[in-house]
């Protein structure tokens, strides 16, 4: 033990630091000082905005992507962003909270998009989570489906798709199913 | 004859702590002192469970006579098969107070103090009394939480205040074994990186082509749940949810015809079990306790900093030094002590940062645990946060309090303590 503190007070001779004593109040966490550097380095452009229900909780905030090509252009798209205390390690759960067409999307708002899930390492950021969900609108993928009527009508007839998204987008119903009004 | 079996018991030990050895230290001292050193020790051990009760009995074995254990489980009848100290009668009580009334009981003279609730439940002045802490956890939560509880303990002028964590963790035939001096060496989170990720299924494989019985459990866990049952709160303790899951995917796994859904593989999928393995778990509590043998006495040199373990196939160990991150967001900067003003505002304290000789922050974001003070980007927030500029300290923060500032200009992040003059 004793050794042990003379290596300290080596080390801490040599950086002459400052160090804080006594008892200190709560710390940042490190999720929520990984989440501010993230933040801060984020590319949003103008198709992408965020808004923080509580600016002091910067763990739980809502995306809305309006993207300005391809087929979902014109629609604005919210997503719940829920970042946990074990973040990055986690990744964050995301949720789309309106009921939207879309082949990657289901019903209920689950994303499919394999850096949220399989493919997640910490070195990633929010930033590539952010691009991931933005490529999912210009891009729909019918081969990883999660709305399995959406990803059919996407591989096997492609402009009837582009019908069912727009009429979808609009507040319409598709296959039976109500859909929200995106547009606003 | 209770005192010649006493005695008996610590032979071996006391012959190790009684001479020096070809790796004792020179100025190493044998004998009584060190003895009465490592009896006096109070040493702390995380878990109860399958490493927990290992470690418990080894450290109670090794002289160590104050022991304090912390687990916030109850006793499940599939642990008694690897946790030792539990018996049938036990299942549903606290597993901190059984193993502790246990290994009193079967180690004359040694005092196990348990306390039944999270590590998160009690404070700094709490773990400042230990010598030792021993961890023997199953998740990466709790201990990121006791690393950045013990690195921020650290205090310049007290060497009392640096425990020395010793942790040690097991997957199957899998573990890991390892000694860190908070703010000396690479901490949990300048280790965070070596996890292996939780192997995880596309969710649209579970969603629409399941291959595996576990697709099947997956998608009644994931989706068929949140469909039909949105308004309870799933518990995978509740044996109701899990009977439901269990049909679920039962149902599911006839309709694609995959056999092999069952009600213990639906528990393991939804809890995320690994099987344990009792001598992994004794390999690398072993492991643990003699480090923990070790700093108590200084006999030996203690591990420096991390051993591998690989059973699955034949037996292979590896130890190595894993290095202290600089950018690591608990132990890389540390706080430093800052006076200011409590009267003067958030924007004329964040010029004052571009000063700073260890780093000009041109363009800082920052934040308390509590409050975000002021976040450059993005631009919504930035409006949020933009009235507090012109605010006081003393109605932003305490007296004391620690901040957390980030800048683009730099990949690693500075904290402060801002006392007020």
């Amino acid at each position: 033990m004793l050794k042990i503190w003379s290596m300290k007070q080596q080390q801490q001779q040599a950086e002459n630091a400052e160090g804080g004593a006594g008892k200190k109040k709560k710390k940042v966490t490190a999720a929520q000082l990984r989440v501010q550097r993230d933040l801060q380095e984020l590319t949003l452009g103008t198709t992408m905005k965020m808004t923080f229900p509580n600016p002091d909780d910067i763990l739980n905030f809502v995306l809305v992507i309006s993207p300005d090509e391809g087929m979902y252009k014109g629609g604005h798209f919210n997503f719940s962003f829920n970042v946990n205390q074990n973040f990055p390690h986690d990744p964050p759960k995301v949720k789309c909270t309106q009921k939207i067409y879309h082949p990657n999307i289901d019903l209920e708002g689950n994303v499919c998009l394999n850096i949220l899930r399989e493919d997640w390492k910490p070195v990633l950021n929010l930033n590539a989570v952010i691009v991931g969900l933005q490529f999912l609108f210009l891009e729909p993928n019918a081969s990883d489906p999660l709305n399995k009527e959406a990803a059919e009508d996407l591989r096997t007839n492609r402009e009837g798709f582009k019908r069912n998204v727009r009429s979808a987008m609009q507040g319409g119903m598709v296959r039976g199913v109500k859909f929200e009004d995106v547009l606003r | 004859m209770v005192e010649i079996n006493q005695t008996l018991r610590w032979k071996h030990l006391y012959n190790v702590l009684s001479r020096p050895g070809p790796f004792s230290d020179e100025d190493w001292v044998p004998g009584p002192e060190t003895i009465s050193a490592l009896e006096s020790s109070k040493i702390l051990v995380i878990g109860a469970g399958g490493l927990g009760c290992e470690i418990l009995k080894n450290l109670a074995l090794s002289g160590f006579k104050d022991i304090h254990v912390i687990d916030m489980d109850t006793i499940d009848i599939s642990n008694l098969n690897r946790q030792f100290l539990f018996r049938q009668s036990d299942i549903g009580k606290p597993k901190a107070e059984v193993a502790a009334a246990f290994v009193e009981k079967r180690v004359k003279g040694v005092k196990i103090t348990p306390y039944v609730g999270k590590i998160q439940d009690k404070d700094e002045d709490y773990y400042m009394q230990f010598k030792i802490v021993v961890c023997g956890l199953d998740s990466i939560e709790a201990r990121r939480w006791i690393n950045s509880t013990l690195v921020s303990m650290v205090d310049f002028e007290n060497p009392e205040s640096l425990k020395p964590l010793i942790d040690g963790g097991t997957e199957g035939f899998k573990g890991q074994a390892r000694v860190i001096l908070p703010t000396l060496s690479s901490c949990i989170e300048c280790q965070l990186d070596m996890h292996a990720p939780r192997p995880a299924v596309p969710l649209c494989t579970i969603a629409t082509i399941p291959r595996q019985p576990q697709h099947c459990i997956e998608w009644a866990h994931q989706i068929a749940w949140q469909e039909q049952r949105k308004d309870d709160t799933f518990d995978s303790d509740d044996l109701e949810h899990i009977g439901w899951i269990y049909n679920a995917a039962l149902e599911r796994s006839k309709q694609f015809q995959i056999p092999g859904v069952t009600f213990q593989m639906t528990q393991g999928v939804v809890k995320n079990i690994i099987p344990a393995i009792a001598s992994t778990n004794a390999v690398i509590a072993a492991a643990t306790t003699s480090e923990a043998l070790k700093i108590a006495t200084a006999c030996n040199p203690y591990l420096e900093n991390y051993m591998m373990y690989a059973g699955e196939e034949g037996v292979y160990t590896y130890t190595f030094e894993a290095e202290k991150k600089p950018d690591c967001p608990v132990c890389g900067n540390l706080a430093r002590k800052m006076t200011v003003d409590p009267n003067m505002t958030l924007e004329a304290f964040i010029e004052t940062l571009g000063e700073r000789p260890e780093a000009q922050l041109k363009k800082p974001s920052m934040r308390t645990e509590e409050k975000t003070l002021y976040q450059r980007f993005p631009p919504q927030l930035e409006e949020q946060t933009r009235p507090n500029l012109k605010l006081k300290l003393r109605d932003l923060i305490e007296d004391g309090q620690e901040i957390a500032v980030s800048d683009p200009a730099y990949t690693i992040d500075f904290r402060y303590r801002l006392d007020f003059s």
